[in-house]
C-alpha cells in the first residue's frame, strides 16, 4: 500500500508561519535509523532536567522551546537538536543572571585549551 | 457564544470544534497546519499552565483546559491519498478552540 504522504497545505508561505512550525511541509523521507547519543548530548539533556526541576526553577521547558524558536531559521539548518538546546539554555541562563558572559567565555576558553577540539566530526 | 474568558472546560467529548485561524506573535503550541480546521473533541486531557505564558517566565495561570481533538486526515491535507477513515489527533488548548457548526453544513464548501 502506498504510504499516505500529506500534500502541502495551501497556506505554506502565509505570513505568520514561523520557520520552526514546519509540520506538513515537504521534507523527504523520515530516517528511521536509531542512533546513539554522544556523551555531551546526554549531558545537555541532564542539565535541562536539573535546571527545570521545581526545586531550582531556573527555566521551564516552554522557555526552552521559545528560545529555540528564537534562534531563527538558520539554526534549524545548521545546528543539531542538542546544539539548539545548548544555545537556548545558554541564552536563558545569561538573561536570568545565572551565569555571566565573561565568566562563560573564560570557562569555554579554559576547557578548549584543556581539550583541543575533537577531530571525530571530520571522520567519514 | 463566547462571553468573558472561561477557564473551566467548555467542551465535551463528541462536540465539534474548530481551531481558531490566528497567528499572534510569541510562542504558540498550536501547529500551523491545524489552524482553521474542524474536528471532534476526543477527550479532555486536563488543565495545564498556559505554555504561551510559561514561555516568558510567567506563572501560566489561569490554567487552560487541554483537549485531544480528532481530525479527518482528508480534511487536514488537501489531496490526502491515504485511507478515507484516517484521522489525526492533536492536543489543543481551549483558548484556541471555538464551537463548530455541525458537520456537513459549512465544511463541505471550504
Amino acid at each position: 500500500m502506498p504510504s499516505p504522504v500529506p500534500a502541502a497545505t495551501a497556506s505554506d508561505n502565509s505570513p505568520g508561519r514561523l520557520h520552526h512550525d514546519m509540520g506538513g511541509l515537504p521534507a523527504g523521507p523520515v530516517e528511521r535509523r536509531e542512533h546513539d547519543y554522544a556523551l555531551w548530548e546526554k549531558r545537555v539533556d541532564a542539565l535541562m532536567t536539573l535546571l527545570s526541576s521545581p526545586r531550582r526553577g531556573l527555566l521551564k521547558v516552554d522557555e526552552l522551546r521559545r528560545n529555540i524558536e528564537g534562534l531563527g531559521a538558520a539554526a534549524y539548518e545548521s545546528m543539531s537538536y542538542y546544539e539548539r538546546w545548548m544555545a537556548a539554555i545558554t541564552n536563558i541562563l545569561i538573561e536570568r543572571g545565572v551565569i555571566g558572559i565573561d565568566e562563560l567565555g573564560r570557562k569555554m576558553s579554559e576547557i578548549e585549551a584543556r581539550n583541543p577540539m575533537p577531530t571525530e566530526t571530520s571522520a567519514p | 457564544m463566547t462571553g468573558p474568558p472561561e477557564f473551566g472546560p467548555r467542551y465535551r467529548p463528541g462536540e465539534r470544534v474548530r481551531v481558531r485561524r490566528a497567528a499572534p506573535p510569541g510562542h504558540l503550541r498550536t501547529p500551523w497546519y491545524i489552524r482553521g480546521r474542524a474536528g471532534v473533541v476526543e477527550r479532555l486531557c486536563g488543565s495545564f499552565g498556559n505554555p504561551e505564558e510559561l514561555a516568558y517566565g510567567r506563572s501560566g495561570e489561569p490554567r487552560q483546559p487541554l483537549y485531544r481533538v480528532r481530525f479527518r486526515q482528508s480534511e487536514v491535507w488537501p489531496g490526502y491519498s491515504g485511507a478515507a477513515p484516517d484521522t489525526i489527533d492533536v492536543e489543543i488548548y481551549q483558548h484556541w478552540l471555538e464551537r463548530a457548526e455541525p458537520e456537513g453544513e459549512a465544511d463541505e464548501c471550504r
